[in-house]
């Protein structure tokens, strides 16, 4: 009897075993599945190469094309001829020709490491702080901007490389005098609640814009347009009284949102600030004001179905609670600081569940002087403090070498960054020796280098918040205290800094940053007309040549054109010196290990995202409703 | 009685508008204004638009005007919308984060009084033993290590070798799938270190100041008449000393109601809780002026309506404060 009873308890365990092994890989999508495991599939794509050929004895340009597609199972056509070649006879042996090409190949379709692709999981994203609006006219803010753009789409938008492609817009044309844009409009997306997206959505997102009553900061450049149409729903066209080669990629900022939904509403009071509606990969869910945001998948994107389910945006304000919850597993995706990345990243199992990355960020930091304090007036002084200080020491020591140095406002590496401009590599002599020439002598032998019995000495201000800023001030102090400058060090609270010493140009040099944005154009920060308060030629700098050059080179579309005016902006910016261009931090995402798919580019990594999958196996947030 | 209620009452509005005065003035004395910082340093941004911004703010208007306006709307209880991007009228921001920061400074206090107490009447019957020292030790470890370290040290022990308990908020990602048993105990896990946390500091300052009232307490006559006439140690110390030496103690907690509402920015900030500290602390860099009035203003009455129930009850209990 015992013994029957035991038998019965351990074959209703087994049992009960059994039922919950069958049901334990809970709610993984099993329609989510693309394609059967192993399975490889082959697709024709068309890519641009850049080949160089050598123009052999007898070649004809027909021959060249034959050598050059000998590879390749299908090709287009030739694109571009560097140099260019007009007349076909004109080749000459020897000669050394970049030909760029449109070639059309069959390949295997990659699939992660012999991975299917997958769609579901979730990603969590920290976020240090939390959005405040969620129409993109409105808000001012990086999060919410962030949030934005998997919600909405602009006209076009940057590919990796930093190319405009069309993003709602398929195509576009550009009129010869470079004055109208014809968007061409995807007929084949819908807003996320099923209606169509037309030209009038976009019409009426531009009217709100320039409305004197929406609070938008962003007016500006489309206020600049001076005829807008839709003639019809996939046609949208602008017109500008004066050519601006920033205008293009302006329509990708503006996000169009659903004109059925805001029509005669106040867009101060809508309820889209709060629960968006767009025509993004992702749609909003919810949102917790000061703890997280909610998006889930677009299955109806017109780019087709992101592969992640859900992102849900942590609003965790602590750097340190941030780092610790990626540890914990709390947190997918996050930024890393410098030592975070050098110093506390670096162990096997950290390695094992994260994947860190490190290129160069979009942005630069600088000290900057007031050009119109006498001290500053003369360039050998500027051109000295650049020699004082020792750039590569301060991003050893303040970004642990996760960094470049900056010699100009552009990005190394970018088209429009000029290589070979005067670079200030850390020289006493040199400096000691300009600020003699500029009268700036120790003449009392107390180590302080004196013009007219009056010491050299003067104030760097910073803002509150920033380390690495206060860090780099305290090396250029000690350098500058080599050459026998006397430098203070002063650091404000950011709205304090922003409306009492910057804007009111109450200051003698500071540093801060900006952001390199992908047109080149710098009207705003260079060009004299801009040294007004609030504007943004904080360091008052005045140059005509500059001026003529930043007017010219916003009219001119083609980009090797374009190129010449900034190269010689560059030039001029360094020989002037106004800033002390300090260096070009290293961007350092890191993102959970069980994210594929991801591919760094110029852009960042970002770019691809609706891309990114999870195994089947590694998938965490499996029984998402 | 009544009168002298009806009396503290009345007295209360002129104090009320001293401080919205004072406050208002002081919120724009300091330097910076909202639309600074949602406008500067953007080369998007056109001195123009930052000018539109500051008209539909009402920021162009003299500061006196600005404070009319903004007291014509607070007499009728409203108290605005925002001036962060998002709009959003300051009582809903306020309802948002005032109950979670009430619920853990209340968990905190009592944790407090369940640590404090006991800690506090043993080191005083225990004087100069072992416990007692070892106690004083802990006091003084509890007032000098700053809070903040402690809590990510707590993170990193308890939150990731340790694995018991989440490191931030007050619910997990996955909180909407768990069953209502689960979801208790999921908040009860997030609120452990922050309530153990916050409590520390106070844990220390009250158990010694229970421990020196029941010093004082128990070299009574009235304690010495008790053990004389026989009675047991426990009902001489729990039953008659400790009603006494608990009357400051009372009064202490008391005067930390307003402190109630205040929350704390370290706590929030570094277990991410989106309480009224983080709000205020938060509105105030960014020159919210709205919401920085709205916590200023329900923190005062709060600070008032406490100081009237103080003083009722010391009228209830000792005449002469009445008559006087």
């Amino acid at each position: 009897m015992k013994r029957a009873l035991i038998y019965v308890l351990i074959s209703m365990t087994l049992l009960v075993f059994s039922c919950g092994r069958e049901d334990s890989p809970a709610g993984i999508d099993k329609n989510g599945d693309i394609s059967s495991k192993n399975e490889t599939t082959t697709e024709t794509i068309t890519v641009i190469e850049s080949r160089d050929y050598e123009v052999k004895k007898g070649d004809s340009l027909w021959d060249i094309s034959e050598e050059i597609y000998k590879d390749a199972e299908r090709w287009t056509s030739i694109l571009s001829l560097n140099p260019q070649i007009k007349d076909p006879d004109l080749i000459y042996p020897g000669q050394k020709i970049k030909i760029e090409v449109e070639v059309t190949k069959t390949v295997e379709k990659k699939v992660d490491g012999g991975v299917t692709k997958h769609y579901g999981d979730a990603i969590i994203i920290g976020s240090i702080g939390d959005a405040s609006n969620l129409i993109p006219m409105l808000a001012s803010d990086s999060a919410s901007h962030e949030v934005a753009g998997f919600i909405y789409n602009g006209l076009v938008k940057y590919d990796k490389d930093y190319n405009i492609v069309g993003d709602l817009a398929s195509s576009w044309e550009i009129s010869k005098d470079n004055l109208t844009f014809i968007f061409h409009l995807r007929d084949d997306v819908k807003w996320q609640d099923g209606k169509p997206f037309t030209a009038a959505d976009v019409m009426f997102t531009y009217k709100l814009m320039i409305d004197e009553k929406t609070p938008t900061a962003y007016a500006g450049k489309y206020l600049l347009v001076k005829e807008a149409k839709a003639p019809d729903p996939y046609t949208f066209t602008v017109t500008y009284s004066e050519p601006l080669a920033p205008a293009l990629i302006s329509w990708g900022a503006l996000q169009p949102l659903p004109k059925h939904i805001l029509e005669g509403v106040d867009i101060t009071k809508s309820e889209l600030a709060r629960k968006p509606l767009g025509t993004g990969p992702y749609k909003f869910i919810e949102w917790k004001t000061g703890e997280k945001i909610v998006l889930t998948s677009n299955h109806d994107y017109f780019e087709g179905r992101p592969y992640i389910d859900r992102i849900i945006y942590r609003i965790i304000p602590d750097t340190a609670t941030m780092f610790l919850e990626l540890k914990a597993g709390g947190v997918d995706w996050m930024g890393l600081s410098p030592i975070q990345y050098e110093r506390q990243t670096d162990d096997e199992s950290f390695k094992k569940s994260f994947k860190k990355y490190e290129y160069l960020a979009d942005a630069y930091s600088y000290l900057g002087f007031n050009l119109d304090n006498p001290k500053f007036k003369d360039k050998r002084v500027r051109k000295a403090i650049s020699y004082a200080i020792d750039k590569q020491e301060i991003i050893d020591v303040v970004l642990l070498g996760l960094g470049e140095i900056a010699t100009g406002p552009y990005k190394p590496g970018t088209w429009q960054y000029n290589p070979n401009v005067e670079r200030y590599d850390y020289d006493l002599k040199k400096a000691k020796e300009l600020l003699k020439e500029a009268g700036w002598e120790d003449t009392d032998g107390d180590g302080l280098v004196d013009k007219d019995g009056v010491p050299f000495e003067f104030t760097i201000i910073t803002n509150q918040g920033n380390d690495l800023r206060a860090k780099s001030a305290e090396i250029i102090q000690k350098r500058l205290a080599e050459v026998g400058i006397t430098v203070k060090i002063r650091i404000i609270e950011w709205a304090a800094f922003l409306s009492e010493f910057v804007s009111t140009r109450n200051y003698e040099a500071m540093i801060l940053g900006w952001n390199i944005l992908q047109d080149p154009d710098l009207f705003n920060v260079w060009h004299s007309s801009e040294t007004g308060p609030d504007e943004l030629n904080h360091v008052n700098f005045r140059n005509d040549e500059v001026d003529r050059l930043l007017e010219e080179g916003r009219r001119v579309f083609d980009q090797e054109e374009r190129k010449k005016y900034y190269f010689r902006i560059q030039e001029i910016l360094a020989d002037e010196a106004p800033y002390v261009f300090l260096y070009v931090p290293d961007a350092l995402p890191v993102v959970h290990a069980r994210f594929h798919g991801i591919e760094p580019a110029p852009a960042g990594i970002s770019y691809n995202f609706n891309e990114w999958y999870v195994p089947e196996g590694m998938m965490k947030y499996t029984n998402l409703k | 009685m009544a009168r002298y209620t009806l009396k503290r009452l009345i007295m209360m509005i002129p104090i009320l508008f001293g401080i919205t005065i004072i406050s208002f003035a002081v919120i724009h004395l300091a330097p910076g204004e909202p639309t600074d910082l949602a406008t500067s340093l953007n080369p998007d941004v056109t001195p123009e638009a930052k000018e539109k911004m500051r008209k539909l703010y009402g920021l162009d208007k003299p500061v006196h005007v600005q404070y009319y306006n903004w007291i014509k709307r607070i007499v009728v209880l409203d108290f605005g919308n925002s001036f962060a991007p998002d709009r959003r009228p300051v009582i809903d921001k306020i309802k948002e984060t005032i109950p979670i920061t009430i619920s853990i400074n209340i968990l905190s206090i009592l944790l407090i009084m369940a640590v404090a107490i006991p800690i506090g009447i043993y080191s005083a019957t225990h004087q100069n033993s072992f416990f007692d020292k070892a106690a004083t030790v802990f006091v003084f470890i509890g007032f000098a290590v700053p809070t903040f370290w402690l809590a990510l040290l707590m993170m990193r022990w308890f939150g990731i070798q340790l694995e018991w308990l989440p490191i931030s908020g007050v619910k997990s990602v996955m909180y909407d799938y768990l069953s209502p048993m689960g979801k208790v105990w999921d908040v009860a896990k997030h609120l452990l270190m922050p309530v153990v946390l916050s409590a520390f500091g106070g844990l220390a300052g009250l158990s010694r100041y229970m421990r020196s009232n029941m010093l004082e307490v128990i070299r009574q006559d009235y304690i010495t008449t008790a053990r004389a006439k026989g009675l047991p140690e426990r009902v001489v110390i729990y039953k008659h000393a400790m009603r006494n030496a608990l009357m400051p103690v009372i009064t202490i907690l008391g005067l930390s109601v307003p402190g109630l509402i205040g929350g704390s920015v370290i706590f929030e900030s570094i277990f991410s809780i989106y309480g009224m500290g983080r709000l205020f602390y938060a509105s105030v860099l960014s020159r919210d002026y709205p919401v920085v009035m709205g916590i200023l203003v329900i923190g005062a009455v709060l600070t008032l309506i406490g100081n009237l129930l103080a003083d009722v009850s010391y009228g209830l209990t000792d005449p002469r404060i009445r008559r006087g």
